[in-house]
């Protein structure tokens, strides 16, 4: 039988993953659009997990409005990164240091 | 083992495996593609959470609108493969150890002791009068009727700023101001100037054939 702790781990490692491809990609401000899109599915899952087992519909509202502002931020996103190519013709994070930070 | 088991295994493993390659992949086009598939193996395991209406909105939403618009940014930018891939090896056992560390504590909290089948065993599953998107949507529309409208607004703020954005009057396009072209009127378009008639020095000699009127070079 499936708990709820599975579905909580499968979450965690996904999680994991997730970060763990922040670190290796470093470089390519794409792929870590795309993980931080993994990263939002990961909470999703826990969200409905926690839904389904509680037997709590406010669960999958909360997901619904996650979807909506990662829906919001990976349209920004890429808005930002394809400004940015046009103005850098690059997409490395270590090019981009004129800010001096 | 059952079929709730045998499937909720057979869809972790293929979004574990999908998010793995999303990582690893040197191809960002192939990482959007397992993107794609660890979004439909998670709406699969919404399906046995009974979440059916978010599982077909990750599938509509996210496949369908938010990867496609991953992958146009994909092709339509020109990327130096060899460049973007160069510290992977070097930051790989840095993002493992990160990982493997992350899980273990993460499992340590979230693992059978305290979620396990006490108290979060097994629910009672609905009866097939249950409509998912009728329970949603009654949550939605009394209780978080104002997060709702803000989740709207957000969305509005998305798509100009996203326009915004993305935006650019290139100098030296030929392009109509449709504003200008209806505000015009003829006095502005034709100038009428009276003057006396004159013979044209080069006046056609009439009494040429028909057909065979020469042109003069101008």
């Amino acid at each position: 039988m499936i708990v709820l702790s599975d579905y909580l781990i499968l979450a965690a490692i996904l999680f994991a993953l997730s970060v763990a491809g922040i670190f290796i990609n470093r470089k390519n401000v794409l792929i870590l659009l795309m993980c931080i899109e993994l990263m939002l599915l990961a909470v999703n899952i826990n969200f409905v997990a926690f839904s389904h087992f509680l037997n709590d519909i406010a669960g999958q509202v909360f997901v619904f409005f996650i979807l909506t502002v990662a829906a919001a931020e990976a349209a920004i996103g890429l808005a930002i990164l394809v400004v940015l190519f046009r103005n850098r013709r690059t997409i490395n994070v270590e090019d981009l240091g004129s800010l001096k930070g | 083992m059952g079929i709730e088991k045998f499937l909720f295994y057979f869809f972790a493993a293929i979004l574990l495996v999908a998010a793995t390659l999303v990582i690893t992949v040197r191809n960002p086009v192939r990482a959007a593609l397992s993107l794609v598939l660890a979004f439909f193996a998670s709406a699969a395991l919404w399906m046995l959470l009974e979440a059916e209406f978010l599982a077909l909105v990750l599938v509509l939403v996210y496949v369908g609108a938010v990867m496609v618009l991953f992958l146009f940014v994909v092709m339509m930018i020109d990327i130096d493969l060899a460049q973007v891939k160069e510290g992977f090896s070097r930051m790989l056992p840095a993002g493992i150890a990160v990982a493997v560390g992350l899980v273990v504590v993460m499992a340590v909290v979230v693992g059978p002791e305290h979620f396990g089948l006490e108290g979060f065993g097994e629910v009672p599953r609905h009866g097939a009068d249950y409509n998912n998107t009728r329970e949603l949507g009654m949550a939605l529309f009394t209780t978080f009727v104002y997060p709702f409208e803000l989740a709207a607004l957000i969305l509005l703020v998305a798509i100009v700023a996203a326009i915004a954005l993305t935006l650019r009057r290139r100098p030296g396009t030929r392009h109509q101001n449709p504003a200008e072209q209806v505000a015009v009127n003829a006095a502005e378009r034709v100038r009428v100037v009276k003057m006396a008639a004159e013979p044209r020095d080069d006046a056609p000699v009439p009494t040429a054939e028909p057909g065979e009127s020469k042109e003069e070079p101008r």
